[in-house]
């Protein structure tokens, strides 16, 4: 079979497809070094939002009218979309529409977790999960009574593997990050996936990080479970997604309960209805999701695999010039570049604190993002109470990564 | 770079480099406070003692950025050997300082220029801190919150109005005011 090597992103034109990316601030041009955080729309997704608002809204599901059937042809549609994005062998039973990657994990730990653990079953999780794949859990241990292991990180920023059987002997569940939103870190998901389900356990993999800037394959992978946001992936906020094989989700009980995820209610009683829509209760974010399709078209039409040689090479850059221009003078947390890495690049930069870097790099129209990043005990294990977090995105270029160092220059001028 | 000069000015940076008052006072007999932003992770540990209604001694530690760590400095320095009447006084002109750029920037700010925040800029550069323009920067924005002659006698501390231009460091600036705040209300219970 022959490799043909795509051609790499023409970054200059996909710039013009984001509106934000026009806009200055004291100024700069903006640029634009927060996707981690969320990333900015081109505009196929802001057009298919408003053509749908104006051609065919209404309520999905539930009208015989031709705009409600319009409505839950596209709704219904979105779900293929983003079901075969992931590689979802049967995306019209397999994708719930959530909030966010947040709820979706809530939700594979209220109903699954719930339903299946018992006092002291064992869920193995990382020192680097965000909140979301974290706090879902202790919620569940103050609950009924579960055991949380860590695999911990090591010095480079990777998984401690060394002893991943040992940690797995008795355990449920793994829940574990596909891409740390600190580190960058991108594990071994299909080697862990492999020991978890020779150990007897599921797992479910939080690919907040990961499905915006890789190809996924969730059959390959051979995980259980998939979470994943819009909003992180060209996407409007409000929708996101929960993958997981369809046996699985009809095992489940449902998690919010009210209009839409029922067969049948009586005054004693319900029925729930079939996945996916037992999972989801209520009127549907329905924009969101016409939203959340044209980003994955818009992604696809990209390639993902240029997506992610094109971040490769630039987080690659950003680590060396860094390291050239600035020294020891700024560290760059987690793992070397290469292929298990991503584009987060947490840095610090001699003491100065990470909220008065980013007060500085606003000055030269750079967006980066001081805090904990939401993984509270990742921070303690790094010995910092913050970072001041770079993420590259797809349209991020080399001259992006130079107006850093630029701003990271002055701050160390003014505080030095 | 006007506005991020007025944020970083040179007292503020002096206080962050050398903080005046740093460490803590064993407790007790001094008073303990824990303040906490849980925005951005800054913590300060407040100890003071307090003599016939005098602030004797005074000390702080902790981590944060540098407006949170200059303001603690500078706090600590302006309130050592003053009665609780002052300090009270003191805590009430800080924050009034504090909130009038907040609310005169509302309507500037819905209006999605980021030019709004340069109203009341006073193009002084502060290097003295003494009556360095306080009183005519926020002049006609202040509508009676707190009294401009209050804010002259803040001192050294009016340089830290700089940071009413950026909301979002107004907590880095507040946190150890709120600390003190609290063990005040503590002594008085
Ligand atoms: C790794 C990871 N998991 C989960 C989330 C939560 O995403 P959301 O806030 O969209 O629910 C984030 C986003 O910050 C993340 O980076």
């Amino acid at each position: 079979m022959a490799t043909l090597i795509p051609a790499p992103l023409d970054i200059e034109s996909l710039r013009k497809d984001f509106p934000l990316l026009a806009r200055t601030v004291h100024g700069r041009p903006l640029v634009y070094l927060d996707s981690a955080s969320s990333s900015l729309q081109p505009r196929p997704v802001l057009a298919a939002m408003e053509q749908y608002y104006e051609t065919c809204h209404a309520n999905v599901h539930r009208g015989v009218y031709t705009t409600a059937e319009e409505a839950t042809a596209r709704y219904e549609g979105a779900r293929v979309s983003v079901g075969r994005f992931i590689g979802a062998p049967d995306p019209e039973r397999e994708i719930v529409f959530v909030k966010n990657a947040t709820e979706a994990l809530n939700l594979v730990a209220r109903s699954f977790g719930a339903a299946t653990l018992r006092r002291g079953d064992k869920v193995l999780l990382t020192e680097m999960e965000h909140h979301a794949n974290l706090v879902p859990w202790l919620m569940l241990s103050d609950q009924i009574g579960i055991e949380l292991r860590y695999l911990a990180v090591d010095a480079d920023g990777r998984l401690d593997l060394s002893n991943l059987d040992r940690k797995l002997d008795g355990v449920k569940v793994v829940a574990i990050s596909a891409m740390s939103n600190v580190l960058g870190t991108i594990p071994p998901l299909q080697e862990i996936t492999d020991a978890a389900h020779a150990a007897g356990a599921l797992v479910v993999a939080d690919g907040a990080q990961l499905v915006p800037h890789m190809p996924i394959d969730v059959q390959a992978l051979g995980v259980d479970f998939l979470a994943f946001s819009a909003h992180k992936m060209h996407g409007p906020t409000g929708i996101g997604a929960l993958w997981a094989r369809a046996e699985l989700l009809e095992s489940m009980p449902p998690f919010l309960g009210g209009g839409g995820m029922i067969l049948d209610v009586r005054l004693d009683r319900f029925v729930p209805a079939d996945p996916p829509h037992r999972f989801e209760a209520g009127t549907p974010p329905i924009a969101e999701a016409v939203g959340f399709a044209a980003a994955v078209d818009y992604l696809e039409g990209l390639g993902m695999a240029r997506v992610r040689a094109h971040e490769e090479q630039l987080t690659e850059y950003a680590i060396r010039a860094i390291a050239e221009r600035l020294g020891g003078a700024c560290r760059v947390f987690g793992p070397p570049a290469g292929p298990d890495r991503g584009g987060v690049l947490s840095l610090g930069f001699r003491d100065v604190h990470p909220h008065d870097l980013a007060q500085v790099l606003d000055q030269y129209g750079v967006c980066v993002r001081p805090g904990h990043h939401c993984a509270k005990p990742l921070m303690r294990v790094l010995g910092v109470t913050a970072t001041a977090r770079a993420s590259i995105g797809t349209y991020n270029d080399e001259r992006d990564i130079d107006t850093l160092i630029e701003g990271l220059t002055e701050a160390g001028r003014l505080f030095s | 770079m006007t506005d991020l000069e007025d944020l970083y000015r040179e007292i503020i940076l002096d206080h962050y480099r050398s903080p005046r008052n740093r460490g803590e006072l064993e407790s007790p007999p001094a008073r303990r406070v824990e303040g906490f932003n849980p925005l951005c992770g800054d913590e300060i540990v407040l100890t003071l003692l307090v003599d016939d209604d005098q602030v004797t001694d005074i000390k702080f530690a902790g981590s944060g950025c540098s407006i949170s760590q200059s303001s603690a400095s500078l706090m600590s320095s302006a309130v050592k050997g003053k009665t609780l009447d002052e300090v009270r006084g003191l805590i009430r002109t800080f924050k009034a300082m504090m909130s009038i750029h907040e609310a005169s920037l509302e309507p500037a700010a819905s209006g999605g220029s980021d030019e709004g925040s340069h109203d009341g800029h006073d193009g002084h550069d502060g290097h003295d801190g003494h009556d360095n323009g306080a009183a005519d920067a926020s002049g006609e924005a202040a509508n009676g919150l707190g009294g401009l002659g209050d804010i002259r006698r803040l001192g050294e501390l009016a340089a830290l109005q700089g940071v009413v231009k950026f909301p979002v460091r107004i907590k880095c600036a507040t946190l150890s005011w709120n600390a003190l705040a609290q063990a005040l209300d503590e002594i008085q219970a």
